[in-house]
């Protein structure tokens, strides 16, 4: 074993009580930035996942962002001309030959589209009224571009297709509407227009606001509903690849104009507070690395001052400043490293108790708090570990290597 | 024939307020093998020049040739490894390390030298605790030691790199006299090993046993003669 090596475990050993608390400084600091980033990931993770499967990853609606290039513009590319405070079109009513533009995507390696009519219904039953988003589909084509198929938990897109006046409801409003399989509902539009509507599926993404505030029907029924015949408001996109979706979405937006949204542009006000998330936590958890830094500055500061004999004996024999440094580092290295390793097995049993805990608010009565560990969150948590021992040893450790062996050697004489 | 250790001009100021000479215009020189006791009463500077000579300070004027090369310039490391490979430190205090055996302690200069293997660190240790009688305590801690006892083990540790120079300040100081005999039969052997044995002492009775008296008053030389009747 190395000299510094076995002078620093010497002198760990020799205050016990005291390195066993800045261990556990470490274990606790480690255990609590892994197991609550863990739980912070997993809900995230889940909510990403649901937002991404359930939804499209990339949305045309029939808004106009930019306006088309003026004329004048056109004319004199080259020219010095710039027309300003050009408004865009007023906003349309449905997307313009959206049959020529779901067969332009349809051409395009790598996605999948359906046409949507977005607008809002009333559901009424037994006497009750219940707002809702109305989305018409064309479920063939939505089956591969939403997770809609395989978020039923009963009834089925068949059955849609089939019945012309079907409705696929959330499962926590059928339960608020006290409404089942085969039921009849009636469904009024803002134009007032009524259908008598039968309920051929329930869907549940676990998402409250889609799973009470959404339903589906035939997209002919809506465009009839909403007096709006061949007009689609909304082209939903899904990706192979998810990782493309802002560079594709301003790729469809350049071609055809009408808005086209990224699911990170539709959700980046969920996804700005998961940072914010996830700074606070990272910030609270690694002050805890940073106290239990403090503790190790503590247990070497004392063992510095209590060494000082050694020290100047050490020094005076012929060891180096550099050495002296190494064995107070290695003292915080040691206990950093206990302390983390310690710290991942604690992690380890707290997240698995944090994995059995109920998800508060779930619609499934089962469901559980997600918790996703990951290696990365192992390695930074041991990083800033590591890196808070070894700053906190630093110190005490500079101040021991300029100890003067002979004013400790003088003093003893 | 070259000194072991030579000192030139040897002068040692303490700055502050009002500057305190710990030692004046010393000029000595320590023949390779040789005894000597630095004597004088308390606060005459017999510590401060031995720390000059084994060159643990630096010297305000003057100083300290090792076998006939200048120190001056050489830096902290350079003087540390000077310190490691050629002098052996004995003080009043054991300075031992608590947690380490007794054999672990003196092997502990071995060690930072890295010279040898750790089998043949162990065996050299063992056979300097053996040579100073303290064989069957290798495995004992400090803790567990007399004070004599102690000393001993001070004495293997400093001979742990077989250096050339033994540099002792007060060593039996906190020994009775049957010890204090005792250690100063061991310097006397080892100097006669060849070793230059340095002994700071305010003990006249175990000055005499060395062979050169050096007297230190008021941090200047005022006496250096050999020993006549040891």
């Amino acid at each position: 074993m190395p000299l510094a090596l076995d002078i620093a475990r010497a002198h760990l050993l020799g205050r016990r009580r005291q390195s066993l608390v800045a261990v556990l400084g470490v274990t606790l600091g480690v255990a609590f930035f892994i197991a609550m980033s863990a739980m912070m990931h997993g809900f995230q993770n889940y909510f990403r996942t649901q937002i991404v499967d359930s939804n499209p990853h990339i949305m045309i609606t029939d808004e106009i962002r930019r306006p088309a290039r003026q004329p004048l513009a056109l004319l004199h590319p080259e020219a010095a001309v710039a027309v300003t405070r050009v408004l865009p079109r007023d906003p349309v009513r449905g997307i313009a030959n959206a049959g020529a533009i779901l067969d332009a995507l349809g051409r395009m390696a790598g996605l999948a589209a359906a046409p949507t009519l977005r607008g809002q219904l009333i559901l009424r039953r037994a006497g009750r009224d219940y707002a809702v988003a109305a989305l018409g589909i064309d479920p063939v084509r939505e089956a591969r571009v939403t997770q809609l198929a395989g978020n039923l938990v009963a009834g089925s897109l068949d059955a849609l297709t089939r019945q012309s006046n079907g409705v696929i409801l959330g499962r926590a409003l059928a339960v608020k509407m006290g409404a089942g399989l085969g039921d009849t509902i009636t469904g009024v539009a803002t134009t007032g227009a009524s259908a008598a509507l039968r309920v051929v599926g329930l869907f549940s993404t676990g998402i409250e606001t889609q799973d009470l505030g959404q339903v589906y029907l035939q997209l002919a029924r809506e465009q009839a509903l909403e007096n709006r015949p061949l007009v689609v408001n909304e082209i939903d996109i899904r990706l192979d690849d998810i990782t493309r979706s802002v560079a594709m979405a301003k790729e469809i937006e350049g071609r055809f104009g009408f808005k086209a949204a990224p699911w990170e542009e539709t959700y980046s006000r969920i996804l700005a507070v998961f940072l914010l998330q996830n700074i606070i936590m990272t910030t609270v958890t690694g002050a805890i690395l940073v106290v239990a830094g403090f503790g190790i500055f503590n247990v070497i500061s004392t063992v510095v001052l209590e060494k000082a004999r050694d020290i100047a004996i050490m020094r005076s024999i012929g060891l180096s400043r550099r050495v002296i440094v190494r064995i107070f580092v290695i003292e915080g290295a040691l206990v950093g490293s206990v302390g983390t390793m310690l710290g991942w097995l604690v992690a380890m049993a707290m997240a698995a108790g944090i994995a059995r805990i109920p998800a508060p608010g779930a619609t499934d009565p089962n469901e559980t708090m997600r918790v996703a560990q990951s290696v990365d969150l192992y390695v930074v948590a041991s990083l800033i570990a590591m890196a808070a021992a070894i700053g906190a040893a630093w110190l005490p450790a500079r101040r021991a290597a300029r100890t003067d062996p002979l004013a400790v050697i003088r003093g003893a004489t | 024939m070259i000194a072991a250790i030579a000192a030139r001009g040897l002068t040692r100021i303490l700055p502050g307020p009002v500057p305190t000479v710990l030692v004046e215009e010393i000029d000595l020189d320590f023949a390779p093998g040789s005894f000597t006791a630095i004597t004088g009463p308390s606060g005459s500077g017999k510590s401060s020049l031995l720390y000059l000579l084994g060159l643990l300070d630096r010297p305000s004027a003057g100083e300290v040739l090792v076998e006939g090369a200048p120190t001056a310039e050489l830096d902290d490391d350079t003087r540390g490894d000077l310190r490691l490979e050629r002098f052996g430190f004995v003080f009043q205090f054991h300075f031992l390390l608590p947690e380490f055996t007794v054999l672990d302690n003196v092997i502990l200069p071995m060690r930072e030298l890295g010279q040898l293997s750790a089998a043949a660190m162990r065996a050299r240790g063992e056979a300097l605790l053996a040579s100073l009688d303290m064989a069957e305590l290798a495995r004992k801690l400090p803790g567990q030691l007399s004070g004599g006892q102690r000393q001993r083990t001070a004495i293997a540790r400093a001979l742990a790199n077989d250096p050339r120079f033994i540099l002792a300040d007060e060593p039996t100081g906190a020994l009775d006299t049957r010890n204090g005999r005792a250690v100063f039969a061991i310097l006397r052997r080892l100097a006669e090993e060849g070793r230059t044995v340095i002994v700071v002492t305010h003990d006249e009775t175990l000055a005499a046993l060395t062979d050169r008296r050096v007297q230190l008053i008021d941090g200047r030389l005022a006496v250096d003669a050999p020993v006549q009747d040891r």
